[in-house]
């Protein structure tokens, strides 16, 4: 099973590579490398990734000149037609200054950078993207960030939770983030955002390859389609 | 036509950098602060005939994330400045 897989890379993102190293190792296909002022994505993708990083430098926040950038216009296009979106830390933070997901990333509420391992538990097994997971199950995956406290007002957030669309959250709390929200789904189940990054844990030597399965499942549930 | 946009948190939304600045005056002995919030000031010069409306459209399209932040737009007398 292969895929057309792409990773979009603004100037300051820095996880671009890393992510498409793991698309590529679930896959054996190269990921298609898509540079932000493009204004068409490849044709026929079956998988978006927006990686982590710094893009434009954080400028006026983090995230929010990458979501206006030419080729944001084309994914949002990809994300209404259904094509599955994975958005990583910065790329988080991308989606939801794009409105692709609900709230924002606030600064950490200690202030400081976050950068270690974190214990994540699933709490959405149904998705496309954490499918071959238990419900419930915990998993680690490292985080670095500064932005990821993650907020939106209680109704959004009450929402999220009756409909199944916080997809992980911190075991421990980790950056302050309201309801120890760690990833969250669209709507439709086809756009992901996630602090943590499991491009990262892919491999014995990352110290762990729980995030390996993630994008085994968004592969085998191209599969089935 | 000169328009400065005032970008603030919204109430009730956590602002770690105010309340690290709070700490910091509170350390330098300033007494009675009872709260510090940070916002942004973004100075625009704009054709004169830019309506409100497009002004609007700017602060909740980009210059200010409505999700958690709020705006004032505040369009500057020429004239005004020292």
């Amino acid at each position: 099973m292969s895929w057309r897989a792409a990773v979009i890379t603004f100037p300051g993102s820095n996880c671009d590579r890393d992510m498409a190293v793991a698309l590529e190792t679930v896959s054996g296909a190269p990921a298609i490398r898509v540079w932000h002022g493009d204004a068409e994505l490849p044709d026929r993708l079956d998988f978006i990734a927006l990686p982590g990083g710094f893009s434009y430098g954080d400028y006026l926040r983090s995230g929010a000149m990458a979501a206006v950038s030419p080729i944001m216009r084309a994914v949002a296009a990809a994300a209404e037609r259904g094509v599955p979106v994975l958005g990583v830390c910065n790329g988080f933070q991308v989606l939801t200054e794009a409105r692709l997901l609900p709230g924002a990333l606030l600064r950490n509420a200690g202030q400081n950078f976050i950068c270690k391992d974190v214990r994540l538990r699933v709490e959405n097994s149904q998705s496309l993207f954490t499918a071959g997971y238990d419900a419930g199950e915990e998993i680690t995956i490292p985080v670095a960030h500064h932005d990821g406290n993650y907020f939106a007002d209680a109704e959004t957030l009450d929402r999220l939770e009756g409909e199944g669309r916080v997809a992980f959250r911190y075991v421990t709390g980790c950056n302050g983030s309201q309801r120890d929200i760690a990833g969250v789904l669209n709507q439709a189940g086809n756009v992901m955002g996630m602090m943590p990054h499991p491009e990262r844990a892919i491999d014995p030597a990352h110290g762990g390859t729980d995030g390996l399965r993630l994008f085994e499942n968004a592969l085998n549930a191209l599969a089935r389609i | 036509m000169k328009v400065r946009v005032h970008v603030s948190l919204k109430p009730g939304v956590l602002d770690p950098q105010g309340r690290a600045v709070h700490h910091a005056l509170e350390g330098l002995g300033f007494a009675g602060v009872s709260d510090v919030r940070v916002g942004r000031t973004i100075e625009l010069d704009v054709a004169d005939h830019t309506t409100d409306g497009q002004l609007e459209e700017m602060c909740r399209k980009l210059l200010a994330n409505t999700v958690i932040e709020s705006y004032r737009i505040e369009k500057v007398r020429e004239g005004a400045e020292a």
